[in-house]
């Protein structure tokens, strides 16, 4: 419920480090982003940019605030009871907790896949994808086309074209996350963040996934969180690294992983402590 | 090889004495739930052998025989039940579920908490005062017993309980489901309705039949407010017969063909409860099967 105080919108004097890759442009500039789950501060003066159409993946010892973040990014997070956030993150340069944007409409440009899939139990493999379109009660020109096209996108399409009117709980736990990101796909977003989407799944699903994000990745805006070294490096781009609640480095995938700049990051990466 | 020694998964006397306290507790729990079971199953049997004998067609059909007559029915009574019941449903249903809806999902703080406890509180008061009330409130201003006032003691007497039911069963409601549907850009009411209540919505139906069921048999609050009436309703702002207030006029009176029609009446009124119970049990049968 709460958004911003006007005094977080000022003049953004905190610049993050530049990318170092001067290509990418942001898509998603934040700056110094605070949350709070009642008086607890667990994001910290966070500022970075994401480039676009890249996998920018978050990783850092539990409860550093890795998903606290991720849901500041689409308004999420205030939606805790308690919770609150400070601070700009700016889509395409505008504040996201500008007075003036209504969350609803940010969420359809910023979708989320979360850690459990979570498909809803009372609809059918067909209505799940068309979720965020019934739900909303906006109409779809050609249902059947974006269901197919959804479901061929995350690669599920052979596996359940036969039975696409049945409960979206009888499928796999691999094939239901699968289902969720197809359901985010189908309203479209710019920019998806996916909060350790693997972490229920085997290792022949995860590498499905995996494999997933890197087609997607030419057409959308990645931010995903992982606990997974391997799959940060396997599929990202860009590396966050985060502490406690700060934002330690933010770089290349490949320099995180071979030569950061802090000392806490190469702890964290080589395993010597997290 | 090593030896085996055959008695190492034996039970030991610890063993023993854990099975026979096994055994005692589970015999009381059989004692008790047969204990349960005698009067309800002494109810039904004791009604159905007084009450069945009566049951014909014209009991349905047929208005009561003037005092000294015998014969007629309690058909005004029947269908005045169903139009109370549905006119309970048709007050208490929207406001308790709307009451739950607030409570489980807007609702903090002060207001909520005082709105749960006046629930519970009226969930524990006396139905005979809820008839008083509604006596007080409508009939005196109306000046004349009618469904309506019976209809609104009834939906009194239910919507603490429904309330009550309909915001349980949508705490149950995984928080990640609303999520899921607000992370879609869903606005918040529509998940609400669309994805929480849809969810919850045997649960609910369960909790709503049962509170229904429980509504059919009461005849306190229609005492002072729906009254009763000896023929067919004639509109909802006139007095209404109801089976609960006939059964009692009939088996208080001193005439032996009244009293055997009051068990057909109790019959016909345990039969509503009944299918409405099975029927609650039905939707939460589906619903558990749905899920799985
Ligand atoms: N609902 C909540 N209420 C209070 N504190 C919370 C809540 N959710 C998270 N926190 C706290 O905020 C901090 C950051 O939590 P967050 O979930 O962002 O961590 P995380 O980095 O995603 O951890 P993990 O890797 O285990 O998912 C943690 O210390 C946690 O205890
Ligand atoms: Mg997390």
């Amino acid at each position: 419920m709460t958004t911003a105080p006007p005094v977080a919108r000022g003049p953004l004097s905190s610049e993050p480090p530049p990318l170092p890759d001067p290509e990418p442009v942001a898509r998603i500039q934040v700056r110094k982003l605070h949350a709070w789950f009642g008086g607890f501060h667990a994001v910290r003066d966070v500022s970075l940019d994401i480039p676009t159409r890249k996998v920018t993946a978050v990783i850092g010892p539990s409860g550093c605030g890795k998903s606290t973040f991720l849901r500041c990014l689409n308004r999420l997070h205030e939606l805790t009871p308690g919770a609150r956030a400070e601070g700009s993150v700016l889509l395409d340069g505008v504040d996201v907790y500008g007075r003036r944007v209504d969350p609803v409409v940010l969420r359809r440009r910023v979708g989320m896949v979360f850690q459990k899939p979570n498909p809803f139990p009372t609809m059918s493999i067909r209505d799940n994808v068309l979720a965020g379109h019934l739900l909303s009660g906006t109409r779809v020109p050609d249902p059947e086309a974006m269901v197919e096209r959804s479901l061929r996108q995350v690669a599920l399409w052979d596996e359940v074209k036969d039975k696409l009117d049945q409960s979206g709980m009888s499928l796999s736990g691999g094939q239901q996350q699968r289902l969720c990101i197809a359901r985010v796909l189908a309203v479209e977003p710019e920019v998806i963040l996916l909060d350790e989407p693997c972490s229920a799944l085997d290792p022949i699903a995860t590498a499905r996934i995996e494999e997933l994000l890197g087609e997607l990745e030419s057409r959308y805006t990645i931010v995903l969180v992982t606990h997974n070294m391997q799959q940060a490096a396997r599929t990202s781009d860009y590396t966050a690294f985060f502490y406690l609640g700060d934002l330690v480095e933010l770089d290349r995938t490949t320099t995180i992983f071979t030569n950061p700049k802090e000392r806490r990051t190469e702890d964290y990466v080589t395993g010597r402590f997290g | 090889m090593k030896p085996v020694r055959e008695d190492l998964l034996a039970a030991g006397p610890a063993e023993r004495r854990r099975h026979a306290r096994s055994l005692f507790f589970t015999a009381l729990c059989a004692i008790s739930a047969a204990i349960v079971l005698v009067p309800l199953g002494s109810i039904l049997l004791y009604v159905v052998e007084r009450g069945a004998s009566g049951l014909s067609w014209t009991f349905f059909t047929a208005l009561p025989k003037p005092v000294g007559e015998t014969g007629g029915g309690m058909g005004n009574a029947v269908a005045g039940s169903l139009v109370l019941i549905g006119l309970a449903c048709l007050f208490g249903l929207p406001v308790g579920v709307l009451a739950g809806v607030y409570l489980a999902e807007v609702g903090r703080g002060r207001l909520a908490a005082a709105i749960r406890f006046t629930a519970d509180v009226l969930a524990g008061v006396p139905s005979i005062t809820i008839g008083v009330f509604v006596y007080a409130l409508v009939v005196v201003s109306m000046r004349r017993f009618s469904a309506i006032a019976g209809g609104l003691a009834l939906a009194l007497v239910m919507i603490p309980t429904v309330t009550r039911t309909t915001e349980e069963l949508l705490r149950l409601v995984p928080p990640n489901l609303r999520e899921a549907a607000l992370g879609l850009g869903v606005p918040a009411w529509r998940t609400t309705v669309f994805v929480v209540l849809r969810t919850a919505a045997p649960g609910i139906a369960t909790g709503v039949m049962l509170a229904v069921a429980r509504v059919a048999g009461e005849t306190a609050p229609l005492l002072f407010t729906a009254m009763s009436s000896r023929y067919w309703a004639a509109g909802l702002d006139r007095p209404i017969a109801s089976l609960p207030v006939q059964i009692l006029t009939y088996a208080t009176s001193p005439y032996a063909d009244w009293q055997a029609q009051a068990w057909t009446g109790a019959l016909c009124l345990v039969a509503i409860v009944l299918v409405l119970n099975l029927a609650a049990r039905a939707v939460a049968a589906r619903s558990l099967g749905a899920r799985r």
